[in-house]
């Protein structure tokens, strides 16, 4: 068990570099998705199975569509957005 | 002995002049200097062509990087301000870990009577099985309430933000995205229709349940608040219109706030200071236990719901 913990906790360090990395923003979000997702297995694994639920929904869920929505809004997502152009 | 004076001759007069301008009946700068209605103000096609080249002569000065030694002096002086910055912060930071209490000794405040106490004595005191929500909605419920509070606050202040006042702006794609809606997508119409009714029951679950394992108010409500933007998603927002506006967010967020301070006040002037606060504490593993703590959970949940929605709806559209 306290292998996997380490690898997690590995994981959550290469996402984090990642996401300051990262140029594409889109893919950040989704770097930082996953972080959150990988968080909520460790407060698992940690025995506190309400932040688990918690960071889930909120961290995993609403805030990264609520990234997603605004990087829509303000345009920011340009590649699909013309993809769909060719498409119609 | 007054005499009569002939109306022409009156009309002559200073004291009439006088009472003239006194009542504003006479313009006193009629006839005296030239007057002409103001033109309307239009700009000349020349002049907006001229304007329009001197502010793109503005623009591309500016924004020439490499010929503009302002720019490019700022620019230095961000990059230097900005990890000198960084390093302070990273220095304040770490000088106020190195003030923090050392690791496992005896005297510091994790091991001090407060948490024994917790352990032991929270469950005859609140009779709740998990001790966490025992903690959270009991012995610090005014934490909880603040906390609700600021969720109710953020909503407040993304609806100032965000909201789009619907008399001044036409409908138009930009603003509203409900012209494309809905997308009957199927695959996800199809998952949606499997996914949000667990989604929400177990969300439900998680609220119901906060007093006896995992979970509490606040995790159930976001896990329901995921469930109604999932169904939003998929079904568009004619659907939800007919369960969820503006005015059922107001009433729900009022109304659960409004339940948790005075039930919460209740057991603050009734249960401190060992007064018995006269609520029964019920069996503990039963749902109907743990005095109050059932009711400020699902006050919380709702509050945590409602936040969720309402922050995607006004990130989505601005508007219900």
């Amino acid at each position: 068990m306290e292998i996997f913990l380490n690898i997690l906790l590995g994981f959550l360090v290469v996402c984090a570099l990642a996401v300051s990395v990262s140029k594409n923003l889109l893919n950040s979000i989704l770097v930082y998705m996953s972080f959150s997702l990988v968080m909520s297995v460790i407060w698992i694994l940690l025995e506190s199975p309400d932040l688990a639920i918690t960071e889930a929904a909120v961290g995993a869920g609403v805030t990264s569509i609520l990234f997603i929505i605004t990087l829509k809004k303000i345009h920011a997502i340009v590649k699909e957005k013309d993809e769909e152009e060719r498409n119609e | 002995m007054s005499k009569k004076v002939s109306r022409e001759a009156y009309e002559k007069t200073r004291s009439f002049r006088f009472r003239q301008w006194f009542d504003g009946t006479k313009d006193p700068f009629l006839d005296t200097m030239e007057m002409k209605p103001q033109e309307e103000f239009c700009e000349s096609k020349k002049l907006i062509h001229e304007q329009e080249l001197q502010h793109r002569k503005i623009i591309e000065k500016s924004y020439d990087v490499e010929h503009n030694a302002q720019v490019r002096l700022f620019q230095k002086f961000y990059n230097i301000f900005s990890v000198i910055f960084c390093l302070c912060l990273l220095f304040i930071l770490l000088m106020g870990v190195s003030y923090l209490p050392q690791y496992g000794h005896m005297e510091n405040p994790v091991n001090n009577e407060v948490s024994a106490r917790y352990i032991e004595k929270g469950l005859q005191e609140t009779g709740a099985v998990n001790i966490v929500t025992g903690m959270i909605l009991d012995y610090r419920a005014f934490d909880t309430l603040g906390e609700s509070h600021v969720l109710f606050i953020a909503t407040c202040t993304v609806l100032i933000l965000l909201r789009v006042d619907k008399k001044k702006y036409q409908e138009t794609a930009e603003h509203n995205d409900r012209i494309y809606e809905p997308k009957n997508d199927v695959i996800l119409q199809t998952a949606a229709r499997v996914l949000v009714p667990a989604i929400e029951i177990f969300g439900i679950y998680v609220i119901l349940g906060g007093h006896l394992g995992p979970g509490g108010g606040f995790s159930g409500g976001a896990v329901c608040g995921a469930g109604l933007i999932l169904y939003l998603n998929a079904f568009g927002f004619a659907k939800t219109e007919h369960f969820f506006t503006g005015k059922t967010y107001k009433c729900m967020c009022f109304g659960a706030l409004a339940c948790y301070s005075f039930a919460k006040t209740y057991s603050f002037y009734t249960g401190a200071n060992h007064i018995e606060s006269g609520i029964p504490l019920g069996t503990p593993g039963a749902i109907l236990s743990s005095g109050l703590i059932l009711v400020l959970d699902i006050c919380v949940g709702l509050v945590v719901a409602g936040t969720m929605y309402t922050f995607y709806v006004m990130f989505r559209k601005g508007g219900y």
